[in-house]
């Protein structure tokens, strides 16, 4: 358990050491759109595309982190410079309501399911022995006997 | 209770299709609202559209309101724009040659950075004044569909004459644009 725990905590801090890592300007061109074609970046060689590729390069190269950078395009060309939505304010709905469909949806099947388990127990009682009359047991008894012997 | 599970499944799956309806027609509905460069090329009577923006000739806003009463050039350019580089000179020749009959040239910087485009304004020398539109927020409602553009807009803030599509001032539409000029001026000959 406890070496699981350790491997755990080691994955993790590789992770994160990534993401703390210093972006390369091919990251950065993959998550950034041309807002002239609405394709991104790295996928785009349109003249407005180029000139925003030259000022990844001489942002990083200034020191600027890629959040600064996506924030100095964003006040430039708005959100939509962006090819995913940020994770805050209206657009965080972009994120939500995939999840919360696909959670109703889970919840949906799991209900569903539940009801029909509880339709078929509700079958299963219907076979249960039903009690005989006390007289139509007496009688089946009585002819069991005279049966043995 | 299991057919109450079943009804609200029902009415759960019917309010998603709604909502799935809905939004496709919103969407289709959406789509198809025209700019004002369509309308005018199938001659309708169109005001320009309204827009408030940041200047780079100076500090402050301008808005569409403010040049109230006055003939316009308007101009959608960008600084990585080729064909806006032939065109910047003549542009500003005619704000320079009519400017005295109340005709303001403007220009709106689209889709580009402010910096880029005001070393442009510099090395053309470009006096008329000029708004950023970084976010592209003009282009829907003029219907704007490549760089540059030119529209003319008369006293009463109605666009007439046509719009130019590319450079103006060349061979293939000096005709449109002087007419544009006049039009814009209040000369109908």
């Amino acid at each position: 358990m406890i070496r699981a725990l350790a491997l755990c905590a080691l994955v993790a801090a590789l992770l994160t050491g990534t993401a703390a890592a210093a972006p390369s300007p091919s990251d950065l061109e993959a998550e950034l759109v041309c807002p002239v074609c609405g394709t991104t970046l790295d996928q785009s060689d349109a003249p407005i595309a180029q000139r925003m590729k030259r000022y990844i390069r001489e942002r990083l190269a200034a020191g600027a982190t890629e959040k600064q950078i996506k924030a100095e395009l964003v006040d430039q060309f708005g959100p939509g410079v962006l090819a995913e939505p940020p994770k805050s304010g209206f657009d965080l709905l972009a994120w939500l309501v995939p999840l919360a469909v696909l959670v109703a949806g889970a919840v949906g099947v799991g209900l569903i399911a539940w009801g029909w388990s509880r339709r078929r127990g509700g079958d299963d009682t219907d076979d249960a022995p039903v009690a005989l009359d006390p007289e139509l047991e007496r009688r089946v008894d009585a002819e069991l006997r005279r049966y043995d012997s | 209770m299991t057919g109450n599970v079943q009804r609200v499944g029902q009415v759960i799956a019917i309010a998603g299709v709604a909502t799935l309806l809905g939004l496709l027609v919103w969407k289709v509905a959406f789509d198809n609202e025209q700019g004002a460069a369509d309308k005018l090329a199938k001659g309708e009577l169109v005001h320009a559209p309204a827009f408030s923006l940041d200047r780079l000739d100076r500090d402050g806003t301008l808005s569409l309101a403010d040049l109230k009463g006055k003939p316009l050039v308007v101009n959608f350019w960008a600084s990585w724009c080729g064909p806006c580089k032939d065109e910047a000179p003549v542009l500003q020749q005619t704000y320079q040659r009519y400017r005295d009959q109340g005709l303001v040239v403007l220009g709106v910087d689209v889709k580009d950075f402010r910096e880029d485009a005001r070393r442009f304004m510099r090395r053309y020398g470009i006096t008329y004044p000029v708004v950023y539109d970084g976010k592209g927020s003009t282009i829907g409602r003029w219907g704007i569909q490549g760089y540059p553009e030119t529209f003319f807009v008369d006293r009463t803030g109605k666009l007439v004459g046509e719009r130019i599509a590319g450079a103006v001032d060349i061979e293939r539409n000096r005709e449109a644009f002087e007419r544009g000029i006049a039009l814009a001026l209040g000369d109908q000959s």
